[in-house]
């Protein structure tokens, strides 16, 4: 059969429609009409999900999505690439199914301004994108401010690797010209920052990566938090693995960064003393990305007030934001939970576009972190709405087993696997 | 979806020389499309896993509702799965089991 796109379908209705109107719709046509302009801002995990899922919802909605790249490079399993498990092609997906098979209009251009009263959008290229409702999911930016002497060009040496791509590439390039017997240094930031398991499962691939080939290298978490996500598994796997290569020095040890000195290449906490690193890998505190400061959606925190039934702002009317960029605790900033927030974003659009009822909302989290290439690890959560807004299930999700056996952490670590490709054949693909 | 809307149209255009797709909502705003949205993440869209993660499209409602029952129950293993379900009521998961039923495999 050839390959028959809905975007030739639309078409194909507009040269017929004398004829279909003869026709009528079937009993499947049994739809109420939609129509709408819904504007995306960001093709991550939030926004590409969101754009599909309209689609899906409902094919009468005009839906554009603004993104700047035309291909997407994921941070979840940017860290297996620094391991030396994938490369980079890997974890690189494009925008040709949402465009071919879900009619969503992918525009690459940047997101400059926003008109609230208006309801335009206005991008770098110049032109403006009027919408009825605006969907915003920038994911996250650097807070370039926050560590002395830590700026965008410092990051060139010493790599944050917390947006995947470029940066992914420098600190993989950096691992692998590090002489053995170097010391590795993952400064992590304070809460609420994206991915938080991220730093973690870092250091055991890049410590997988450094056993194989290095092994007498270290590796130093200096950590601005008490304790991180899924710790006893992590220290757990550590000692099973790599026992006595990685170090992770608390906040109440002196683990949180106040400078860096990137010709020396030393990280200076904020008590003790400075200390050098081979590879520096900074991850900066964090705000939501810069459309949502720029559209005045974000408060003082610098993350983005919603109501947590429809995510729509709480900041400015027919706007809504998803994903890192949104302040949705207790679900954490994380891919699979922006995938979720955006499909029901776009459950809440549809219906109000469509003047019907908005089922309860269901959300969901799970994140598998790989401790080594043959075990892994999760963390899950179910989400139900409740009287204060967005509230885990109880006696639903949680971390794996403490006790589990080997096949336990295998298994995991292949379902690690599947479900990246899953997420992200059910947002890219 | 995407499949049974083509195969929909070859037929149509078999049986009266016309394309067309239907206009307006392709599914309607359920519980259960909102309940198994969550599921969609790791079971892939439709249900239709591409890799490690079980597919779960087209299976019968009553193996998939006995499955994830079991889960709960903890008759039947699972690395997360148990973690799962207990955030989901038995109805919910008929609707799940139902919704997935209901999808073609491919």
């Amino acid at each position: 059969m050839s390959r028959i796109t809905r975007r030739n379908f639309v078409y194909s209705v507009g040269a017929l429609g004398a004829a279909t109107s003869i026709l009528g719709w079937p009993a499947l046509g049994q739809a109420k009409p939609t129509g709408g302009r819904v504007v995306v801002i960001g093709g991550g995990f939030g926004g590409a999900s969101c754009a599909k899922y309209l689609r899906r919802l409902s094919t009468d909605i005009d839906v554009t999505l603004v993104e700047r790249d035309s291909k997407f490079m994921t941070c979840p399993f940017s860290n297996a690439v620094l391991g030396g498990l994938y490369d980079m092609d890997y974890i690189t997906h494009d925008y040709k199914a949402l465009s071919d098979d879900y009619g969503v209009k992918v525009v690459h251009d940047s997101a400059v301004d926003v008109n609230p009263d208006a309801r335009k959008v206005r991008l770098a290229g110049g032109s403006q994108l009027p919408y009825d409702r605006l969907v915003v999911s920038p994911g996250i930016d650097l807070r370039w401010d926050a560590i002395e002497g830590y700026d965008e060009r410092a990051s060139k040496s010493m790599p944050h690797a917390w947006k995947a791509g470029e940066q992914t590439t420098i600190l993989r390039k950096q691992l692998e010209a590090m002489s053995d017997g170097g010391v590795v240094i993952i400064a992590a930031p304070p809460n609420p920052f994206r991915c938080p398991p991220g730093p973690y499962e870092r250091a055991s691939l890049i410590a997988h990566y450094l056993k194989h080939n290095k092994p007498r290298s270290k590796i130093l978490i200096f950590d601005a938090k008490p304790k991180f996500s899924k710790q006893p598994l992590f220290e757990q796997g550590w000692q099973a693995l790599y026992p006595g290569m990685i170090e992770w020095i608390s906040e109440e040890e002196g683990g949180e960064i106040d400078a860096v000195d990137v010709k020396a290449m030393t990280v200076n906490p904020t008590f003790g003393e400075p200390t050098h690193g081979d590879v520096v890998n900074v991850i900066p505190p964090q705000k939501a990305g810069a459309i949502a400061e720029v559209a005045g959606l974000t408060d003082d925190n610098g993350w983005c007030p919603i109501d947590q039934r429809t995510f729509e702002s709480r900041l400015q009317k027919h706007v809504h934001v998803i994903g890192d960029a949104a302040t949705a605790a207790p679900m954490p900033k994380s891919g699979f939970a922006a995938s979720s927030q955006g499909k029901v974003c776009a459950t809440a659009i549809v219906a109000s576009l469509s003047g019907q009822d908005m089922p309860p909302p269901s959300l969901v989290n799970t994140c598998y972190s790989l401790v080594g290439p043959d075990y892994g690890i999760s963390v899950a959560a179910v989400y139900r709405l409740g009287d204060d807004g967005i509230a885990a299930v109880q006696g639903a999700g949680g971390v794996s087993p403490k006790d589990a056996d080997a096949g336990f952490r295998i298994a995991e670590s292949r379902y690690a696997v599947g479900w990246y490709q899953s997420i992200t054949a059910d947002i890219w693909g | 979806m995407r499949n049974s809307i083509r195969l929909f149209n070859v037929i149509l255009v078999l049986t009266t020389g016309l394309v067309f797709v239907p206009a307006g909502q392709a599914e309607e705003l359920s519980r259960a499309a909102m309940l198994s949205a969550s599921c969609e993440g790791c079971h892939g869209t439709y249900g239709r896993s591409p890799g490690a993660i079980p597919p779960i499209a087209g299976k019968s409602a009553e193996y998939l509702r006995e499955t994830l029952e079991g889960f709960r129950s903890g008759e039947k293993d699972s690395t997360v799965m148990g973690r799962h379900v207990n955030g989901y009521t038995e109805e919910e998961i008929r609707l799940i089991a139902k919704y997935f039923s209901k999808q073609s495999e491919q």
